[in-house]
């Protein structure tokens, strides 16, 4: 089902032109009521007056995490406190926690573009909705609870956490669908099982899930511990939470919804603009907020986006699942390596868990990538050949999915270093720079 | 007749083997045999310890990856001759070896610890031609 297919399939020229007055509009409210953006303006020389047509959107500075941290916690605002209604922030695990704000109409499209995106998954008046997404200063909760009352389904408040009694509800309410991160999705999965939880008592359907990085292998996996159609919801509270982009049925890749949240791929060296298709950081200019529009956010995020017209009917640019983040990507033999898609080898392979550490270094003019891996107790054999055979299968795997031959190196259990937050995932020991 | 083996997986490291030996030491466990298996990165490290179940536990608390293997000891005559005769006797009856190693105990007698794919039809060849073979009470400790 489609929610609104005024903007949702608009035609394309029609969009870019729409696109264009938006932006036109919001350059000149940033330049006449944040500071920042005015003097980053005027050092570019660029006067609201220049921002026309959506073309001129590259003409404007980039907005970076760092930006918002030093402008923490309000500076930049557009609007008085008196129009705020609410404000989120998200954990800061690199520094200072990131604030945002929302007028009463920005909450009004934040509930619209959610419900666009439930819409997608089929999720309508019959359903109930079991919300185990963190409620709080996190966007995930409140903001998947707005766009399915505006939907109309029947929403369980749960937040996060409390297997039991998430499990609980879910056999005696009936829950139809359930929204969470996946890694939490493939554990209430699991707990059912451990449960030993008739599956004929779950009438789960569908799952909304998102905020973290997951692979194709944990969606078939999800999908088998629940019997649900996994889809998947990107957002980020910078721009304005989950509902940025979603999957429709056909599941090639989520859907922007574009009219409010402008997208770019760039070059993230260069700052370069990419054409469709082209691997490059996305960036969103989310031109209809009033509360905190920012110029050009830079989300670190690597994707592609495609343009070609979905089979759903919708006509907005789809962009695939993130391969990674612009700041962890490695350059090996000038060839794109991304620790995720490491993982997600390490993660098909049963033999292996993802704990692993990639050490980059150059002889004669030649990168080499050294995979460490801990050896699983459980798989660890006494044989020389057994565990050669699980290296050389290691091995194999990088190489036909990244293309670039690596060492792998099998190391004792636990001694490479756990993180609650971020981790350590890659040494690199080149001295190019 | 089947001996509990310890094999631990161990990082090429000085000093990794003397930590593994000190943790023995500490708590009072023997070793009774042992021999390191090595690639150029790590090594297997097999040993038949006086208390198996015990070292197995301790070490995995200190963070080793370790496997109980079922092995077989067999006791050879220690002079010319002794190790082939008891070879030609298992190669006779089909038996494949994965590995063995050995240890020759007081002047006249030796031990050769033996992983075979089948270990009890290796047990079986050696009783039924007599072999002597090696008992958890002459290693274990009580």
């Amino acid at each position: 089902m489609i929610w609104n297919k005024q903007y949702e399939c608009m035609e394309r020229e029609e969009l870019l032109k729409l696109q264009g007055e938006r932006v036109a509009s919001m350059v000149k409210r940033v330049y006449d009521s944040v500071p920042f953006y005015r003097k980053k303006l005027q050092e570019k020389g660029i006067e609201p007056g220049d921002i026309r047509t959506i073309d001129d959107l590259k003409k404007l500075p980039f907005t970076t995490k760092q930006d918002l941290r030093d402008n923490y916690p309000f500076g930049l605002f557009t609007v008085p406190q008196t129009d705020i209604v609410r404000i989120h922030a998200s954990s800061g695990t690199t520094g200072k926690s990131t604030v945002v704000g929302y007028t009463h109409n920005d909450i009004q499209m934040w509930s619209e573009v959610v419900a666009r995106s439930l819409s997608m998954a089929g999720i309508g008046k019959s359903d109930m909705i079991q919300v185990a997404y963190g409620y709080g200063l996190f966007t995930g909760g409140l903001g998947l609870h707005y766009g399915a009352e505006k939907v109309g389904a029947t929403v369980i408040p749960i937040s996060g956490g409390n297997t039991k009694k998430q499990l609980q509800l879910m056999e005696d309410f009936g829950s139809t669908v359930l929204a969470c991160t996946p890694s939490y999705a493939a554990y209430l999965g699991e707990a059912l099982v451990e449960e030993k939880i008739d599956p004929k008592n779950i009438k789960l359907k569908a799952g909304v899930f998102g905020a973290e990085p997951w692979t194709e292998e944990m969606r078939s996996q999800i999908e088998q511990l629940l019997g649900i159609k996994a889809y998947d919801i990107y957002g980020l509270s910078e721009i304005i939470g989950p509902g940025v982009s979603m999957e429709c049925h056909c599941q090639k890749g989520m859907h922007i919804f574009e009219d409010h949240f402008i997208p770019e791929i760039i070059n993230p060296e260069s700052g370069e603009v990419l054409p469709y298709g082209e691997l490059g950081e996305l960036v969103f200019t989310p031109a209809t907020k009033e509360a905190m529009p920012l110029i050009r956010y830079r989300t670190r995020d690597l994707t592609r986006l495609h343009a070609d017209r979905c089979e759903c009917g919708r006509t907005l640019v789809r962009m695939e699942k993130c391969v990674g983040r612009s700041d962890d990507m490695l350059i090996i033999r000038g060839v794109n390596v991304f620790p995720s898609q490491i993982e997600s080898v390490l993660l098909e392979m049963s033999e292996t868990k993802p704990h692993y550490l990639l050490v980059v270094d150059r002889e004669n003019n030649l990168d080499t990538l050294e995979i460490r891996v801990e050896i699983e107790e459980q798989f660890f054999s006494d044989e020389i050949k057994e565990l050669e055979g699980l290296r050389k299968r290691i091995k194999a795997n990088i190489s036909s999915i990244l293309g670039i031959s690596a060492t792998i190196r099998l190391v004792e259990p636990g001694t490479i270093e756990r993180s609650m937050g971020k981790a350590q995932r890659v040494i690199d020991n080149r001295k190019i720079k | 007749m089947i001996i509990k083996q310890l094999s631990v997986f161990l990082e090429n490291r000085t000093g990794r083997l003397t930590e593994l030996t000190g943790i023995l030491a500490a708590n009072d466990i023997n070793i009774s045999a042992f021999s390191i298996a090595d690639t150029a990165d790590y090594g297997i490290l097999r040993m038949i310890v006086g208390r198996p179940d015990a070292a197995a536990e301790i070490l995995r608390k200190a963070g080793f990856a370790v496997k109980i293997t079922d092995v077989v000891g067999m006791i050879i005559p220690h002079r010319p001759g002794g190790l082939h005769k008891a070879l030609q006797l298992i190669s006779d009856n089909n038996v494949a070896i994965d590995y063995m190693y050995a240890f020759a105990s007081g002047e006249c007698k030796a031990t050769v610890v033996i992983r075979a794919e089948s270990l009890q039809k290796l047990i079986d060849v050696l009783q039924e031609h007599k072999m002597e073979l090696l008992q958890q009470g002459d290693v274990y400790q009580v």
